[in-house]
């Protein structure tokens, strides 16, 4: 269970107000896109959530609980560029969360440990398509493959949340009809909670549950710093009958992937039972 | 006709090309050696090609009466410990402080200026400060090649972890990261083809410095020769010094190329 809140939440910079008076509850497994003109505060919104910036009033909650005032490993994020590491290979970008959080000094697992991690980042690889590429490095990747990259890695720490800051706005259209359908079902198959930010309606209502519109209901024409913009519009964009129905025929298709792996190969077979969440 | 910058040389024309200045340059020499020789056959100035062998010879092979050492071969490691003393300790300096105020918003706040001021001390200025403090042995030639190179390659170093974008930074704390393993994790590797580059930049400069510090007081080095035998207008020791020195900076220039190439091959795939 995931819950998002935002309570009276107002972000300024000096006399600049950019977002005022920002209310939003979020039940869970939302698939929650935020759409607007562009300057309009969308993506302060989404930073403000990840904790890259902090709101000057108000507060956010998930779960009940404010959220760390510096970005954590309960929040996942796919920025639009620059998300994967250059450094790394595609599999070793995978990895390195997990190795992070368990060996803090040298930040690298050795031995059976990495045997494991790497299975489940090859699993989790096969998942977004990326398998025959482990060991290429991101520069090699076309765009879509490194936002591909960048998703399993972010997911592979299970976050509650995770944040898409226009991640396909740099993508070309076949690759981003793509991109939509793996991030539908990915977004099904691991539970969580996705914010997404994009300027693409037709994009918005094709993967959203719920769609907020962000703009400025006042505008000062003599000071048009005056007044921040909020959320004017908040559309349930897909209904609950229908998310419930899709959520049950996500459900039968895993159980029947799993008898079918109980039967003729072993269940680590497929890759989806890797990608799980409790 | 196609315009100028349309035509490329092939392969081998290019290579033909490349050698070209240089034995252009060899032969302009020689031409004027042969012309000066043949007026003045004790000339000094230009010295010929046979002459140039004799001495190089003798000054490798012959030990020399008052060191007791065989003189090319002696101020080769005594000026190569220097450079490389000193780029060591300047590459050490510059990754650690380069990185650790680059990266943590107090330290930058309060060392970048003071970095920025201090780079712009011209080292030779203060070489009689270092003569004073630290004697006229070794440690003042290494301090002031640091003096020298450390606060350039802090800076660049510097301005490397500044064009890391946020987003990877962000990234990093979102998959768990601490401080400690954003630097040796995501910054220290990203920085280092730069370090590499970065010493390449510094070693003309390292040289000027070991070679200014001979010059002025030492008991050897490839320096110090040359300043003392133009007091005999030695041209055939300093000539060959000369070349001896910029195919040692040249070895060193290829070989960091190419352990940066080895050890950073994902630097290099950008421009694929």
């Amino acid at each position: 269970m995931t819950t998002i809140v935002f309570e009276n939440v107002w972000k300024e910079y000096d006399d600049r107000v950019v977002l005022e008076r920002v209310n939003l509850a979020l039940d869970d497994h939302e698939f929650l896109v935020i759409i607007g003109p562009s300057g309009v505060g969308k993506t302060t919104l989404l930073r403000m959530l990840l904790s890259q910036e902090l709101p000057t009033r108000g507060r956010i909650l998930i779960d009940g609980e404010p959220i760390a005032a510096e970005p954590t490993a309960d929040r996942g994020v796919v920025f639009q560029r620059y998300s994967v590491f250059p450094h790394k290979t595609v599999l070793g970008n995978v990895m390195m969360g997990p190795q992070w959080a368990g060996a803090p000094v040298l930040g690298r697992f050795f031995g059976a440990r990495r045997r494991a991690l790497e299975e489940r980042a090859m699993a989790l690889l096969t998942r977004v398509g990326l398998a025959e590429h482990a060991e290429k490095y991101p520069a090699q990747l076309s765009g879509g493959m490194q936002q591909r990259l960048a998703l399993a890695q972010a997911l592979i720490m299970k976050p509650k949340v995770l944040l898409l800051d226009e991640p396909f706005g740099a993508l070309d259209p076949g690759t981003r009809k793509s991109m939509h359908e793996l991030v539908g079902e990915l977004w099904e198959e691991n539970r969580m909670t996705i914010v997404m930010v994009t300027h693409d309606l037709p994009e918005a209502f094709l993967l959203g549950t719920r769609v907020i519109a962000v703009d400025k209901p006042r505008k000062d024409p003599q000071a048009p710093e005056r007044f921040g913009a909020t959320i004017v519009s908040d559309f349930e964009a897909k209904c609950r009958s229908v998310r419930e129905s899709r959520v049950f025929e996500a459900e039968r298709e895993k159980a029947r992937l799993a008898l079918i792996g109980g039967h003729s190969v072993p269940v680590d077979a497929s890759p989806v039972p890797a990608l799980m969440k409790d | 006709m196609r315009r100028m910058i349309n035509y490329a040389p092939r392969p081998g024309v290019r290579l033909i090309l490349a050698a070209l200045p240089f034995v252009l340059m060899i032969a302009a020499y020689m031409l004027a050696s042969n012309a000066r020789l043949a007026v003045e056959p004790a000339d000094k100035l230009m010295p010929s090609f046979a002459s140039f062998w004799a001495t190089i010879l003798r000054m490798a092979t012959t030990i020399d009466v008052a060191t007791k050492q065989y003189l090319l071969w002696w101020d080769t490691w005594l000026s190569l410990w220097r450079l490389f003393v000193g780029l060591g300790i300047s590459a050490l300096l510059g990754l650690v402080l380069g990185i650790v105020v680059g990266f943590i918003p107090y330290l930058r706040s309060t060392f970048e200026p003071f970095f920025a001021a201090f780079s712009l001390i011209p080292p030779l200025a203060v070489l009689p400060i270092l003569f004073i403090l630290f004697g006229l042995g070794e440690a003042s030639k290494i301090v002031l090649i640091v003096f020298g190179i450390a606060p350039f390659i802090i800076r660049d170093v510097m301005l490397r972890v500044a064009a890391i974008p946020t987003e990877q930074i962000v990234k990093a704390q979102t998959l768990g990261a601490s401080t400690w393993q954003m630097i040796t994790g995501v910054v220290l590797p990203q920085v280092m083809p730069r370090l590499i580059d970065s010493v390449r930049l510094s070693l003309g400069a390292a040289w000027l410095f070991v070679i200014a510090a001979e010059a002025i007081t030492a008991e050897g080095g490839l320096g110090y020769r040359i300043f003392l035998v133009r007091r005999y207008l030695a041209m055939d020791v300093i000539l060959p010094y000369v070349a001896w020195i910029t195919l040692l900076a040249f070895l060193m220039d290829y070989a960091l190329r190419r352990i940066g190439a080895a050890a950073y091959p994902w630097d290099k795939i950008k421009a694929a």
